[in-house]
């Protein structure tokens, strides 16, 4: 196998890779203040079928990121109305922004189906300008996937270095507490929920504007799925949340990297990786570490009457 | 509702069941207004796209017999959610649990197909719910012994499931002309239908379950000892009685119960498995339950409801141009607006 080969498939995993670091830190800021969004999948593509429908009216994909960032954060303000105001079960809340995601998304997206766009315009790495153009075009990044890192350290920094980051992680282990010690766990969770639809929506909107750049029913295949997995897997941490990113793009990789040699192994085993790691990293940490997810999630806030 | 005939009711008004009858019309109605307007939005004449739906589903006997097929298996997922609840287990894994309990029925019709009908179809149905059990087992089992959160582990096997499914489909099911199904079952392995219609014996077991859960939970012992479990797992502990092994055994009963409709769908609806057949039917499951409040009864009504829908969506797709997937803004919206009622609650959550 050519080393073009390789490089060719690392810049896919790259890209496929991207949306997903983005959904996880998004469904990280939510669990960290105590909501489960099972909706997720749902919310995705609306944001990527309302960037794609922009993009492709307008013929500006900024304007396209924009929506769909926006979008995302409207689905999930939706949900913060069901779960925290209304006080409605988080996962039959969550399923439900999903089927009404996929059903939004499809009236959506109806007259777009097959229609091509001009994606997120994508920039070489500095320093590469002297390799061979074969080599060049495989490093070449639209700006979401050279933001994605520092988005991650961002929220960790914005998580555990800042006030509201504190009170967002005390609402999430315990929202009593959080209120007696002068904080408002309604209007922190509706924080906490739109800044994570807005970056479920940058997730998205990679998905459907810089990498595939068409739009399909149900395009996210489980990316939602793989993401809330993903925010398990990385302990509800913004930068272990890198790593699993890296471990479901290396899984992608690896299994473009085998049918490329030749290698007969079923893509549905290869497909299973993130999942069966992420079962055995659970396992193994155990009852000893579960301490890393936040207490109360899941759990409905009553308030004080 | 043998009760409820046997005491006086002061009014009609007074009666909770009326009252709740009541208030869901009056939520589906707003449910209805809602989508109408978003159909409107999206260039579509809403009453004209209603009464399609509406004689689509109840305009003929054919119509009518679609709605039921469609419930069948919604029936099923719902009861697999409905039992654990009862212990408070939340059983997300009835997508995985189903697709596992359609492999091992396809694996029995696709390796015994000289057997007689009344043979092979028991085998399937023994076997579909083996696999549904041992699926549930693994979240129940990690449950159990307090290592992880059965709600987690459901959703990773759900991911997990189709997968294994594909896997067995692509690369030793598959039928000669199509990678993505296995060749059709022979009719031994097809569950009999009803009046020429898709009506199949899969309604029958539905019911069958549906009763047996109804009646277990009240007028048995283990029905009162889940209960106190659901109730307050620490004080049901403390009067000795056996938690760790009621957790199990629930959720591998929820789960052989999912994966019998799993295998309800392949034998008696596809005839065939597919990749992805299950259309998030497992999710579906759930949110009945949910709709529902867990009583045997609102499961029925509810499956019912979602069925006639889904019914109606899929002509709306043939004669609208809508596409299919679009109903599932009005069931979304139809379940936000249930679940928005503050007083809802499916195993009364308390503090603990």
């Amino acid at each position: 196998m050519t080393l073009l080969a390789i490089l060719g498939v690392l810049s896919s995993a790259i890209f496929s890779g991207t949306s997903l670091l983005y959904a996880t830190l998004g469904e990280i800021v939510d669990e960290r203040a105590g909501i489960v969004n099972l909706g997720l999948e749902g919310v995705l593509l609306v944001g990527a079928s309302t960037g794609f429908a922009v993009t492709s009216v307008t013929g500006n994909p900024y304007l396209g990121v924009l929506i769909a960032v926006l979008a995302g954060g409207l689905m999930n303000l939706i949900l913060a109305y069901l779960v925290v105001t209304r006080k409605a079960n988080q996962l039959a809340s969550g399923l439900t922004l999903m089927f009404l995601g996929i059903g939004l998304s499809a009236l959506i997206g109806k007259g777009f189906t097959g229609t091509r766009i001009t994606g997120l315009p994508r920039f070489l790495l500095p320093g590469l300008s002297e390799l061979p153009k074969v080599y060049t075009s495989l490093f070449k990044f639209d700006f979401l996937i050279f933001l994605v890192i520092p988005m991650a350290i961002l929220i960790w920094w914005v998580l555990f270095r800042t006030r509201w980051g504190l009170s967002l992680r005390a609402v999430g282990e315990n929202a009593d507490t959080a209120y007696a010690s002068g904080r408002n766990p309604f209007l922190i969770r509706y924080q906490a929920l739109f800044i994570g639809g807005l970056l479920a929506g940058l997730g998205a909107a990679h998905l459907s504007i810089a990498f595939t750049m068409n739009w399909g029913e149900y395009m996210t295949g489980g990316r939602g799925f793989i993401a809330i997995a993903l925010v398990i897997f990385s302990k509800w941490h913004p930068i272990r949340a890198i790593v699993g990113a890296l471990l479901f793009s290396g899984a992608v990789a690896f299994q473009l990297l085998l049918q490329a040699a030749g290698v007969q192994i079923s893509p549905f085993l290869l497909d299973m990786i993130p999942y069966i790691v992420t079962l055995i990293v659970l396992l193994i940490w155990g009852g000893t570490r579960r301490q890393s997810a936040p207490a109360s999630l899941g759990r409905v806030y009553q308030g004080t009457e | 509702m043998t009760a409820a005939e046997n005491t006086v009711r002061p009014s009609l008004l007074q009666n909770k069941a009326v009252r709740t009858m009541l208030r869901y019309t009056g939520m589906i109605i707003f449910a209805l207004l809602l989508f109408g307007l978003i159909l409107l939005l999206s260039g579509q004449d809403p009453i004209q796209s209603y009464k399609d739906i509406f004689t689509a589903t109840f305009g003929s006997a054919y119509g009518f017999s679609e709605v039921i097929v469609a419930m069948i298996p919604m029936l099923i997922t719902a009861l697999a959610v409905a039992l654990p609840s009862r212990v408070g287990l939340i059983n997300v894994g009835g997508e995985g649990q189903l697709y596992i309990g359609a492999a091992f029925a396809t694996w029995a019709a696709l390796t015994f197909k000289d057997l007689p009908s009344w043979g092979l179809i028991p085998l399937m149905v023994l076997l579909a719910m083996i696999g549904g059990a041992l699926w549930a087992f693994i979240p129940g089992y990690l449950k159990a012994i307090g290592l992880v959160n059965e709600t987690i582990t459901s959703l990773l096997l759900n991911s997990v499931a189709p997968k294994i499914v594909g896997f067995l489909i692509f690369g030793y099911w598959h039928s000669a002309l199509d990678t993505v199904k296995t060749p059709n079952f022979v009719d031994a392995a097809r569950l009999p239908a009803f009046f020429g219609t898709r009506i199949h014996l899969g309604l029958i077991f539905g019911l069958v379950l549906l009763a047996a859960f109804w009646a277990v939970m009240k007028y048995t012992r283990w029905g009162l000892e889940m209960r106190s479990i659901g109730g307050n797992a620490q004080a049901a502990l403390r009067n000795g009685l056996p938690v760790k092994k009621y957790l199990v055994i629930v959720m591998c009963i929820g789960g052989a119960i999912a994966g019998l409709a799993g295998m309800v769908q392949v034998s008696g609806f596809y005839g065939v498995l597919l990749l992805n057949f299950s259309l998030s039917l497992g999710f579906m499951g759930f949110l009945i339950c949910w709709l529902a409040g867990g009583e045997p009864l609102g499961i029925l009504l509810m499956s019912f409801v979602v069925s006639v829908i889904f019914t109606g969506g899929n002509l709306l797709q043939l004669t609208r141009g809508i596409p299919f997937a679009t109903i599932n803004v009005l069931l979304a919206i139809a379940l936000f607006v249930v679940l928005a009622q503050p007083t809802f609650s499916l195993t009364r959550e308390k503090s603990k």
